[in-house]
């Protein structure tokens, strides 16, 4: 499971981390907590490909469906099946066993235009600000 | 809408310490959740839950015309209501929509609360001094004055029987004035969750009390506090349903599937003649159940088809955490039969549904 600090964030909230040549990516623990209950999630077809910034998948909680832009380009090479079975993972454990899914990158630099945890902390705090 | 110009409830600060999610609830700050909505949910249909419902308005009703006033703006009976009952009815207006729904409790002699919902509650006030003018009615609208607590779910009667003996002998939808804390309140065996349960209506100096209070002698017994998600997928499930987004002034209480409140016998009163004509001509669009056979979860709004051709739309839905299926229910064109095959369009795709009997739950056990 990466470190909160080891991630890059987008303003949707996705993370992305670099595990040697692979981006892993998630929704952030802020994000499961503004979805409320998350019951369902539709993720992109392995070896399907994945554009930084274009929405690929979808994330039904109990309240609404939040559209997931992919944090990364690239092939997706993995997905996580265990959001099948128990979605509420991504509650649980947000950036480890309710990680979406694996993608091998086009551009393994691409990801540092993303927010590091610095600035994505005070995005956040920007966001939560009523 | 920044928060200072929300209205907090008399239960905030409790809100705050117990970690509930706040969102602007019709300009009411108000928790969304606390936990996590399906851990909501279950608590109540396994243990007991609390729900804040302050934002909710009172209206108390007294005079000499008190009762054929009220038998006049609600559809369901109020002559037949004796002291210490209640009943949940709907308000017409006179094109045969309706008004509000509420809960009117029969205090005493010409003497009654009408509960009512907090986006409504001034609209009803202006509609009720409307309608009674020229009869020997007392009106108040005391919202403001009372914060309201609703305890729900099969412990729930025994939690507040501990403190409250009397509540142990009233049954479904009975209405008890009592102190509380030595001021006066009441308590109705009413709710909006399908189990049983009661509603706490106190003077809103001693409500986060009531409510810090009762909430940490039910903590042994399993009770949680509970926000407005698990409040909204609970009242889904038992075919509650939500003024404003169910039913509102254009449609009536018979196209909701709601005739049970309309008591036809009682005499007159507004709208009857077009509830009537409706009722004797059958109805073109009827409120139906609907429930997917696929995953995915429907939303308000997603259009419900037979084959290509589109009978109308949810105007209630979600996921249900009793059934673990989505549900829904909106108005259909003509008559769609239990177990219709139908689809749910969401985002674009057709996903599998069916016509369902309402309530979708049942106390004790999920329809199927």
């Amino acid at each position: 499971m990466p470190r909160p600090e080891a991630c890059r964030y987008m303003k949707s909230h996705e993370w992305v981390s670099l595990e040697g040549g692979t981006a892993v990516v998630g929704v952030s623990d802020f994000a499961q907590g503004e979805m409320t209950d998350v019951v369902y999630v539709d993720l992109p077809k392995v070896g399907g490909k994945v554009k930084l910034g274009l929405a690929c998948g979808v994330v039904e909680s109990v309240k609404a469906a939040f559209d997931f832009y992919s944090p990364v380009s690239g092939e997706v090479v993995a997905v996580n099946e265990g959001l099948a079975k128990d979605p509420a993972l991504v509650n649980r454990s947000p950036l480890g066993d309710g990680w979406f899914f694996k993608v091998k990158p086009a551009d393994p630099k691409e990801t540092e235009s993303l927010m590091d945890w610095g600035k994505y902390q005070d995005f956040v705090k920007a966001a939560a600000r009523p | 809408m920044t928060a200072t110009t929300l209205r907090r409830t008399p239960i905030y600060e409790s809100h705050k310490r117990l970690g509930g999610k706040l969102v602007d609830f019709h300009g009411w700050e108000l928790p969304v959740q606390y936990e996590g909505i399906i851990k909501e949910h279950l608590a109540v249909r396994e243990r007991c839950g609390f729900f804040d419902v302050s934002h909710m308005g009172q209206v108390f009703v007294e005079g000499e015309d008190s009762r054929a006033f009220l038998e006049k703006v609600n559809t369901n009976d109020i002559g037949r209501l004796v002291p210490g009952k209640a009943v949940y009815s709907h308000l017409p207006n006179e094109r045969g929509g309706v008004v509000d729904d509420v809960i009117v409790s029969c205090l005493g002699a010409r003497r009654y609360l009408v509960v009512v919902n907090a986006a409504t509650a001034d609209k009803d006030f202006a509609w009720f001094k409307r309608q009674a003018q020229g009869m020997e009615v007392r009106l108040a609208n005391r919202s403001d004055e009372y914060g309201m607590i609703a305890v729900q779910g099969p412990k729930a009667g025994a939690l507040a029987a501990a403190d409250f003996p009397a509540v142990a002998s009233m049954k479904r939808f009975c209405a008890l004035e009592i102190e509380v804390f030595g001021q006066r309140s009441f308590i109705t065996t009413t709710g909006y969750t399908g189990e049983d349960g009661l509603e706490f209506i106190v003077p809103a100096g001693i409500a986060g009390r009531l409510w810090d209070d009762l909430l940490s002698k039910g903590r042994s017994s399993g009770a949680a506090p509970c926000g407005l998600g698990a409040r909204d997928t609970l009242r889904l499930e038992a075919g509650y349903l939500l003024y404003g987004q169910d039913i509102d002034d254009d449609h009536s209480s018979l196209e909701a599937g709601y005739g049970w409140v309309v008591k036809f016998d009682k005499g007159d009163f507004l709208g009857r003649s077009v509830l009537v004509e409706q009722r004797d001509k059958g109805l073109k669009r009827k409120m139906t159940g609907v429930r997917l056979l696929e995953k995915g979860v429907p939303r308000p709004g997603c259009s419900v088809l037979a084959g290509d051709r589109r009978l109308g739309s949810l105007t209630s839905a979600t996921y249900s955490p009793s059934l673990q299926a989505g549900i829904g229910m909106g108005y259909l064109d003509g008559d769609v039969p239990v177990g219709a095959r139908l689809s749910v369009e969401l985002y674009g795709r057709r996903l599998e549904a069916e016509a369902v009997k309402t309530p979708f739950y049942r106390r004790g056990h999920a329809e199927t």
